[in-house]
């Protein structure tokens, strides 16, 4: 098989969001963010839309939508009126609607296919760039407070009492998951963004013994379910977001059945 | 001699409603105060502000220079979908070295379960490791919030008796909230009782007297005190008789 550009293209953008997704994703399970992650991305075609009506660059659609979808999520939330699972079925859905309002007012074609199922073979160099300039943002970050980050999901008010500056935290957090978003799109598409943060999390879970191991072996699983779905999408002419995700979720389940099955016989 | 901190009519409102209402405590050097008083009460509200989480509206608090504080909150229940070890959590966001965590993992009897997964342990455990976190810093006080809260009897006995000894050998402070005030009756030099403001403060045994008291705990609680007190004068007088 010879390596096309388009292939290239896929798999420098596959594996970094792989990665990103992978150290993303720990935090996401640890800290059960994966209908908030759900949420936001669903949220994330207002941006889509928003980006094309407006004449910006979509990614900056999406990070400025997210943002907001965020910020308002944190000022109801305070409100205490209603529970969060509720409040982000609101915003999410009231969002994805907008979003597909505007693009059909706007009588533009998009592919929505693409956007809700990602189209990775047909990455671009400029897109590129965003996927590893917003990655290396998102994992530089996160290395940066690890512990601190690790602290706070373990108890807050040991955290606080440290020093930890706990909202400033948790708003990073978002702001992250925001940029995660934001870049993982185009790969995996809306609908199937929170997967890739849940599944290889989940898988490493079972093997990991620590925090930072869990973070790695889920970007190695995270990587190996990109590399197999690239794959069999290629060869198999199908969809690439779905095939990445159904390649994690195979992992996934593999992984399970020996461990729960075969080797506690 | 010092005073660790010094909190001066301090007053906290959240959302309208008064929490702390005129509240002035004194943690001096080597001091044991035990602060009770029924749910909401504002207990932990004044842990927090003790240890400057939040300011308060009004009023002032002063801290030693350099004071150093070891906490131990209320709730901790970590969940099982972080793998982590017992070692690792002591480690994390500090440079400390192998033989210091051994020192403290013997004082606190966690030895034995320094490697395994924190999200395994039992109720006692958990608090031990969280004992053991915050002795790490070396501190001058610490400050426990309910800390036997969800233990069985056997679980909160062996939990004072070590809050008591390190109280002795470290020469530290203690600041607690508990409910268990007959258990802790032997260290506890003064007894604040909260109830958004303080009704009474003091020595245990004058505590226990006060019809404030009385009318917040109920004369069962009174005549408890009452008890555990006969008893520690006793242990008390042994010692008296042990030095002469």
């Amino acid at each position: 098989m010879n390596l096309e550009p388009f292939l290239v293209n896929a798999i420098l953008a596959g594996f970094a969001v792989a990665v990103i997704t992978g150290v993303m994703g720990c935090f996401v399970v640890w800290r059960r963010m994966a209908y908030f992650g759900d949420s936001l991305a669903h949220s994330a075609l207002l941006g889509v839309a928003l980006g094309f009506a407006v004449g910006i660059a979509v990614n900056i659609g999406i990070i400025l939508i997210c943002s907001v979808f965020a910020l308002l999520l944190l000022w109801l939330q305070q409100k205490k009126v209603l529970a969060t699972d509720t409040l982000l079925g609101i915003l999410a859905h009231s969002a994805l609607s907008l979003g597909m309002v505007t693009i059909s007012v706007m009588g533009q074609r998009i592919d929505l296919y693409s956007i809700l199922f990602g189209d990775i073979l047909t990455v671009t160099r400029p897109e590129l760039w965003w996927i590893y300039i917003g990655g290396a943002i998102v994992i530089i970050m996160l290395l940066m407070n690890w512990s601190s980050l690790v602290l706070m999901t373990l108890q807050e008010d040991l955290a606080q009492a440290e020093g930890i500056r706990v909202f400033l935290c948790n708003l990073l957090l978002m702001f992250l998951m925001t940029l995660v978003v934001a870049v993982s799109i185009r790969s995996v598409g809306i609908l199937l963004i929170s997967s890739l943060l849940i599944i290889p999390a989940a898988t490493a879970r079972q093997l990991a013994r620590s925090p930072e191991g869990m973070a790695i072996i889920a970007s190695f699983f995270g990587v190996t379910s990109v590399g197999l779905g690239i794959y069999f999408s290629f060869v198999l002419d199908t969809p690439s977001g779905p095939t990445i995700v159904a390649s994690a979720a195979s992992l996934f389940t593999l992984l399970t059945i020996y461990l729960q099955v075969i080797k506690k016989k | 001699m010092v005073n660790l901190i010094q909190a001066s009519n301090i007053n906290v409102s959240r959302q309208g409603n008064k929490i702390l209402e005129n509240v002035s405590v004194v943690v001096g050097d080597h001091d044991f105060l035990t602060v009770i008083g029924p749910n909401g009460a504002g207990k932990s509200m004044l842990l927090k502000c003790l240890m400057g989480f939040y300011a308060p509206d009004i009023g002032e608090i002063r801290k030693m220079n350099g004071l150093r504080v070891g906490y131990v909150p209320q709730n901790f229940a970590p969940e099982h979908t972080m793998p982590i070890s017992v070692r690792r959590f002591l480690t994390l966001r500090r440079k400390t070295d192998k033989t210091a965590i051994e020192e403290v993992a013997q004082e606190t009897g966690i030895l034995k379960i320094l490697d395994q997964a924190l999200f395994e342990l039992s109720g006692g455990e958990r608090q031990r490791v969280l004992l053991a976190r915050s002795l790490l810093d070396n501190p001058h006080l610490l400050v426990l919030d309910e800390p036997a809260q969800n233990l069985d009897i056997s679980g909160q006995l062996g939990f004072y008796r070590l809050v008591e000894k390190i109280y002795k050998e470290r020469k530290v402070s203690v600041l607690m909230v508990s409910h268990d005030l007959h258990l802790v009756m032997a260290s506890t030099k003064e007894v604040i009782c909260l109830f958004h403001h303080v009704c009474c403060s003091g020595e245990p045994q004058i505590v226990a007297k006060d019809p404030e008291f009385i009318s917040l705990f109920g004369n069962d609680m009174a005549t408890m005190m009452a008890a555990y007190q006969h008893s520690h004068d006793h242990a008390h007088h042994d010692n008296h008789s042990h030095e002469s």
